[in-house]
């Protein structure tokens, strides 16, 4: 019989194990709770959470005998952070090729190299990144180059979760795809050449979906691509997937626009350095954008805008915006990144957003995740300061209902070594 | 035939005839029903056991082999092995392990140029084991995309032309970080090709007419590899996958239910991690007792109490050592050894170099156990058979004593004389 | 839990250091750091120091002495580090601390004569994790395993929980001189000068056969022969014996003009020919092993081990004369034509001959289980009826090692006076089924199988999967 028990936050990260969700009434109280949602901001609120999902949030809620109770001292409460454009669950060594499962050469394997597999709960990047206050990410196929083929396709995107039950939450979220400089260098070297490409291989596609008994008979002209792949490519030219394209400059999101126009697709721009000079047009279509704040490089001939206004001047001109962080190992930093965003003039509530329940909406994860309201999934973090700010800290990380360890390897190394005698 | 027939005749014309062997007054490790016997005989007639127990009659005329202070076991079986494929790992003529054919991966099949002569099946009997089962491996050479290593076969050791037991057993794919290396570098790819695979090895199943009119959906395997997976993609023949990650089996566990497959894994250093998913989905698991270190970044996990906890759990295990080398076969018995001394009960133990994978490759009706009726494949060992410091003192294999030598002993002796003829003191300190 | 011992940095003043590679008396010539390489026998000192020593006694085991003896139902005294005595009617002493043998057995510690630890470390299917070949030239006498050496190699609290107290660091045998050898206590430390066996002599490794031929042969240079090995070693010895000389008469002239130019290869080869540094010789085949005995007469050192040496059974009494041990497995055999005639005896005949037998490893399974190894070697030995005892067979991986390292004055024996690196084992060690249940380096528990504070694990392993639930 679990009492009524008030535990100070302090203590409790020491004397809470993680224990399962289901079956358990968790009540979150006195705290700042920034919903990203209609509610906005409710000061000295609670959230009650059961079952894994939140049932309640507000500041008149009442506490059901036997709930745990969770003082969070009026710190600011926030949905769990999504990291999008990471290959979280993929990757351990980024120079160790068997544990880096990001990428694939196979030939008749690209559309269909699914992110959904071979994905590794027991990664030591995930509670590194979790406890950056990151309790989802979108784990993102990536290119390999050594199989010398003309593939256009890196791969499908997958959900994840970093705690709380499967790592794996929904598949083929994305399809991803290089425009840009290096998509043009996978299709032999020019853009003309990828757009053409990329127009008959969609062509091919739809071809195949009215002709599949005939393919099965061998009745059909060759196509270039394998059946797999054919298969994976279905939901994209029917518009239930959308199209990730990593692309900068200027011009190429045109072209990529005016491609997902004509092939009616649903449009997803990633990179996007130059994406403020288009930002109209991305607002017009409904393009969302995902940035990566901090980059104002002209690393190459198709960043040549990059700015750290990017975020800012692209939210001002209505585009759904999220912000990435800065890749794997280094994950933890995303909300820094939007605290970059911010301070480059991004209002704050935008920049939370942008690695909340934006994310989510550029997912299409929404209905679960990125917001702290009723019939969400309790993906609760609360931080002892502005959670964009580098000298904030989680305290508490709650994924689907499940309080998570605030451990990591490095952490446990710490503590092997630290002298100050704890 | 033949050898029924002639069991028929010896059986009819020459009851207890001169070729009967009885081993009296030995601990019998039956691995059957029977238990351990503390002091009982076993019979053979011909190629068969006739009859074993406590209380059972020499047959008259028979010889008798006293097995007093002895053990008598069955014959060990190594799974995952490369015995009458190999003589000299690094002389690639000598080994028909591996093909990097182009055109056959999962054709593969080791069952055919075995060598039965090979000096390296003395050794491993001389070790108790008197059956294998002989796996293919991976030939990387060609850097082509393939997915199966090829079929395995169960082989005896008793150097006789005909050393097949059971041919094409289990066919078998690495999935894991090799898998994922030979499927363009990533897990992912490897599932969705083996997926892709499957549905196609299916297709060309119902349509195989079409195939013979030059019809039918294109296809990315050759027609060798396409028929042999038939009876995998029909859940015929099991799938031996060799895998180590906790994560990677709970990945295959599912994909084998949607595929209705029959899988054994092979590996499985972090198994003990999800040992009750294992045990729940009825796989079988071989595994090296020995493999304590975290090797890759897939066996991070890996421990010496794995055989013990899966056991526990409830999976049916199977011991393999040497690190499937096959000249290193004749360490099977420590390995089951050292297993025990991390907790695995004995009788597991030996049933896990015995019973267990005669039952998984489908040979459990003829060898692995000592019951009447099935083949006399037996060892009288001088002692406990998993200490190395036992011998065996008689070797049967199908009803015939092996002769105790090997190239290594013959090596041996002709070397004894002059090296301890010279002996001078022991050589002292520092 | 206790939490183990960490033998930390913390900027050690080089303590215990190594005086035991004597220089030869020389006249001092002062020159700048570095130049002279007699001013500084010793550029990386060990900084090992021994864990808290209690003192204890062992009481109602069977103890295998590593000098040949068996003590049934005996006690053995540990204190200072040292073993104090043993014995079958010893009084335990007031304040030792009593721990109950009875059927157990003891055994000296094991130590493990060709070792690959720390160099080619776990995860070692990464290639990053290799560092035991360098594969440049056929002659690397210059490099050092040392400077390779992760203690953190999860492989060193493996073989420490299956006994193995002192271990020898070897380069691998792809070159003809693969570098300098190392000898560490097994003991968990952050920095390999805190494991560094002090005073053990260095060691230099020396491989023929395939290995080098193939790995240089395969590029088109030499050497890719046998003869091109024997080509390999002799011209690196002409070219040490000149270096000595040419230190020699500049140190003779009273150090008149400039020094001769130090060369770190030359420094290795010239410290065998000076007889500092022992040679470990990887060699399997009775040919070579007799080729190479010619080549160390014909340059004046001499050949400390011969390692796999899968053939010395063809040669036993020519090692025997020699004086040279035979560091060897029991089943490893088949993988390349030079270890086709390997039979499961050779340790035995060796034995038997007279000789200086050792069980080695060169694999971190195997080097968990050299008692096992050992114990399969005994039984081939009787198999051929070779009468060998367990009091005997225990030095194949205890004394004898000792010898090949040249630290039996020390240890690899329960004798009076010598440092406690000990082991207690559940069972007769010549079992399948014992294990180490505790073990002691200088007298420090560095193991308890009973006490989880001990399993301490390397750094690599810390929050890795399972860890938690690992026994």
């Amino acid at each position: 019989m679990i009492g009524r028990l008030s535990i100070l936050l302090g203590a409790l990260s020491l004397l809470l194990p993680a224990l399962p969700a289901n079956a358990r009434t968790i009540a979150i109280t006195n705290g700042r709770i920034v919903t990203m949602v209609g509610a906005g901001e409710v000061d000295n609120g609670t959230i009650l959470v059961r079952d894994g999902r939140i049932v309640a949030v507000g500041a008149d809620v009442s506490i059901p005998a036997g709930a745990e109770i969770l003082d969070a001292g009026g710190r600011i409460v926030t949905p769990g952070l999504i990291a999008s454009g990471t290959a979280l669950g993929l990757i351990e060594v980024r120079n160790v090729e068997a544990a880096d499962d990001r990428a694939t050469d196979r030939s008749d394997v690209s559309a269909a190299f699914d992110a959904g597999y071979g994905l590794n709960p027991d990664s030591l990047l995930i509670p590194v990144a979790r406890l950056g206050g990151i309790t989802r990410a979108i784990a993102t196929p990536s290119y390999g180059n050594d199989g010398n083929r003309e593939l256009l396709f890196a791969g499908q995107a997958a959900a994840i979760a970093l705690g709380g039950g499967p790592i794996l939450v929904k598949r083929g979220v994305a399809m991803v795809l290089d425009m840009g400089d290096a998509g043009a260098e996978r299709a032999g070297g020019a853009r003309g050449g990828e757009i053409v490409a990329l127009r008959a291989v969609l062509a091919e596609v739809r071809d195949y979906v009215r002709r599949r008994a005939a393919y099965d008979r061998g009745e059909t002209r060759d196509y270039s691509l394998s059946r797999a792949d054919l298969e994976a490519l279905i939901p994209l030219v029917e518009g239930r997937m959308p199209l990730l394209v990593s692309v900068n400059r200027a011009s190429d999101i045109r072209d990529a626009l005016a491609l997902a126009r004509d092939e009616r697709l649903k449009l997803i721009v990633e990179g996007g350095a130059e994406a403020w000079r288009v930002a109209a047009e991305l607002a017009r279509a409904r393009i969302p954008v995902l940035v990566t704040p901090v980059d104002n490089k002209p690393a190459s001939f198709e960043t040549l805008g990059a700015t750290l206004t990017n975020a800012r001047r692209l939210a001002e001109a209505g585009v759904l915006i999220a912000i990435q962080g800065n890749g794997n190992n280094r994950e933890r930093e995303l909300r820094y990144n939007a605290g970059n965003a911010v301070a480059a003039g991004l209002p704050w509530q935008q920049g939370l957003a942008a690695i909340t329940v934006n994310p989510a909406r550029i997912f299409g994860l929404a209905e679960q995740i990125g917001s702290l309201e009723a019939g969400k999934d309790a993906d609760i973090v609360i931080w002892d300061g502005d959670p964009l700010d580098t000298l904030a800290r989680p305290v508490a990380i709650f994924i689907r209902g499940e309080r998570q360890p605030m451990t990591s390897r490095q952490t446990e190394l710490r503590d092997r070594y630290r002298s100050d005698g704890r | 035939m033949i050898r029924l027939l002639t069991a028929f005749l010896l059986g009819l014309a020459a009851p207890a005839a001169a070729a009967d062997i009885a081993i009296t007054g030995a601990r019998i490790l039956t691995m059957g029903p029977g238990g351990a016997i503390e002091e009982g005989t076993l019979v053979i007639r011909a190629d068969r056991i006739v009859a074993v127990g406590a209380n059972v009659p020499v047959p008259a005329n028979a010889r008798v082999i006293d097995g007093r202070g002895a053990v008598l076991a069955p014959g060990f079986i190594q799974a995952d092995s490369t015995l009458g494929a190999v003589e000299v790992s690094q002389v690639p003529t000598s080994a028909d392990r591996a093909t990097h054919s182009r055109r056959i991966s999962a054709g593969f099949d080791i069952s055919l140029g075995l060598n039965p002569d090979s000096i390296l099946l003395p050794v491993s009997r001389l070790a108790g084991i008197t059956h294998a089962v002989v796996t293919p491996l991976y030939d990387d050479r060609s850097g082509r995309e393939l997915l199966f290593a090829g079929q395995a076969a169960v082989v005896d050791l008793g150097q006789r032309p005909d050393m097949v037991t059971r041919p094409r057993v289990a066919m078998v794919l690495e999935m894991g970080e090799g898998g994922a290396g030979r499927a363009g570098g990533a897990r992912g790819a490897t599932i969705v090709a083996l997926r892709a695979l499957l549905d196609d090895v299916r297709h060309f199943a119902r349509n195989r007419d079409a195939y013979d009119r030059g019809a039918g959906r294109p296809q990315s395997m050759s027609r060798i590899d396409l028929e042999a997976l038939v009876p995998v993609a029909e859940g015929r023949m099991p799938l031996i996958v060799k895998l180590d990650r906790a994560s990677d089996m709970l990945e295959m566990i599912a994909f084998a239910r949607a595929e209705r497959l029959r899988i054994i894994f092979d590996g499985a250093a972090e198994g003990w991690r999800i040992a009750d998913a294992i045990a729940q989905a009825g796989i079988p698991v071989i595994l090296d007792p020995v493999q304590n270190l975290p090797k890759s970044f897939s066996e991070l996990g890996a421990t010496l109490e794995n055989a013990a906890r899966l056991h526990a759990a409830g999976v049916v295990i199977v011991l393999r050592t040497g690190s499937g080398v096959a000249h290193r076969a004749r360490e099977l018995r420590y390995g089951a050894g050292n297993a025990v001394a991390y907790g695995l009960p004995y009788d597991a133990a030996v049933a896990a170099i015995t019973i267990n994978p005669a039952r998984i490759f489908g040979v459990g009706d003829r060898i692995g156990s000592l019951e009447a009726g099935k083949e006399a494949d037996l060892i009288l060992w001088s002692g406990d058979p998993l200490e190395p410091l036992s011998q065996p003192k008689a070797i049967f294999i199908r009803g015939i004593e092996q002769p105790l030598t090997s190239r290594p002993l013959e090596l041996r002796d002709r070397y004894l004389p002059a090296a301890i003829s010279s002996t001078g003191s022991p050589s002292g300190g520092d | 839990m206790r939490p183990f011992i960490l033998i930390l940095l913390a900027g050690l003043a080089a303590c215990a250091s190594n005086q035991a590679s004597v220089p030869p008396a020389v006249t001092a010539v002062q020159t700048r750091p570095g130049i002279d390489p007699f001013a500084d026998s010793d550029p990386f000192p060990s900084s090992y120091r021994p864990g808290p020593s209690m003192k204890f006694a062992i009481v109602g085991a069977t103890i295998l002495t590593g000098t040949g003896s068996r003590i049934d139902d005996g006690t053995l005294l540990v204190s200072d580090g040292k073993i104090e005595a043993l014995g079958t009617d010893l009084a335990v002493p007031a304040g030792y601390s009593r721990i109950d043998g009875r059927d157990r057995w003891v055994s000296p510690g094991v130590i493990d004569a060709h070792s690959h630890l720390g160099v080619w470390s776990q995860p070692e299917t990464v290639e990053a994790q290799s560092d035991v070949n360098e594969l440049t030239d056929p002659n690397t006498a210059q490099v050092w395993a040392e400077h390779s050496l992760w203690p953190q190699d999860p492989g060193f609290d493996a073989a420490r929980e299956a006994g193995v107290t002192t271990l020898l660091i070897l380069p691998g045998s792809g070159n003809l001189f693969g570098g300098r050898t190392v000898t560490v206590k097994n003991v968990p430390v952050t920095a390999v000068r805190d494991m560094k066996f002090p005073g053990a002599p260095y060691g230099l490794k020396i491989a023929c056969g395939e290995n080098p031929k193939r790995t240089y042969g395969g590029r088109g240079r030499s050497p890719a022969t046998r003869m091109g090995n024997v080509a390999g070693y002799r011209r690196a010895w002409i070219d040490a014996a000149d270096y000595a000389r040419r230190w020699e008469a500049w140190r003779k002239a009273g150090g008149a003009g400039d020094p001769p130019r130090r060369d770190l290869q030359m420094d290795t080869l010239a410290g065998v020919l000076r007889g500092e540094i022992l040679v470990q010789n990887h060699c399997y085949r009775a040919d070579e092993m007799a080729n190479m005995i010619d080549i160390a007469r014909e340059f004046g050192f001499r050949i400390r081990a011969f390692h796999h040496s899968n053939e010395a059974y063809k040669v036993a009494p020519l090692l025997v004369r020699e004086d040279i041990c035979a560091a060897t497995w029991t089943s490893w055999w088949g993988y390349k034509m030079e270890v086709f005639d390997a039979i499961e005896e050779n340790a035995a005949i060796v034995h038997a001959a007279g000789g200086c037998a050792i069980i080695h490893s060169d694999d971190n399974l195997v080097g968990q289980r050299l008692n096992q190894e050992a114990a399969a070697a005994l039984s081939a030995g009787r198999r051929a009826g070779l009468d060998i005892g367990e009091a005997e067979a225990i030095k194949w991986f205890t004394a004898n090692s000792a010898k090949a390292l040249g630290i039996a004055d020390r240890t690899g024996s329960l004798e009076p006076g010598k440092n406690a690196d000990v082991v207690l084992w559940s069972a007769n060690p010549f079992s399948i089924y014992a294990r180490a249940d505790r073990v002691w380096i200088d007298g420090a528990a560095v193991f308890d199988r009973g006490d989880p504070g001990y399993r301490r694990h390397s750094d690599f392993l810390v929050g890795q999967p399972g860890q938690g639930r690992r026994p």
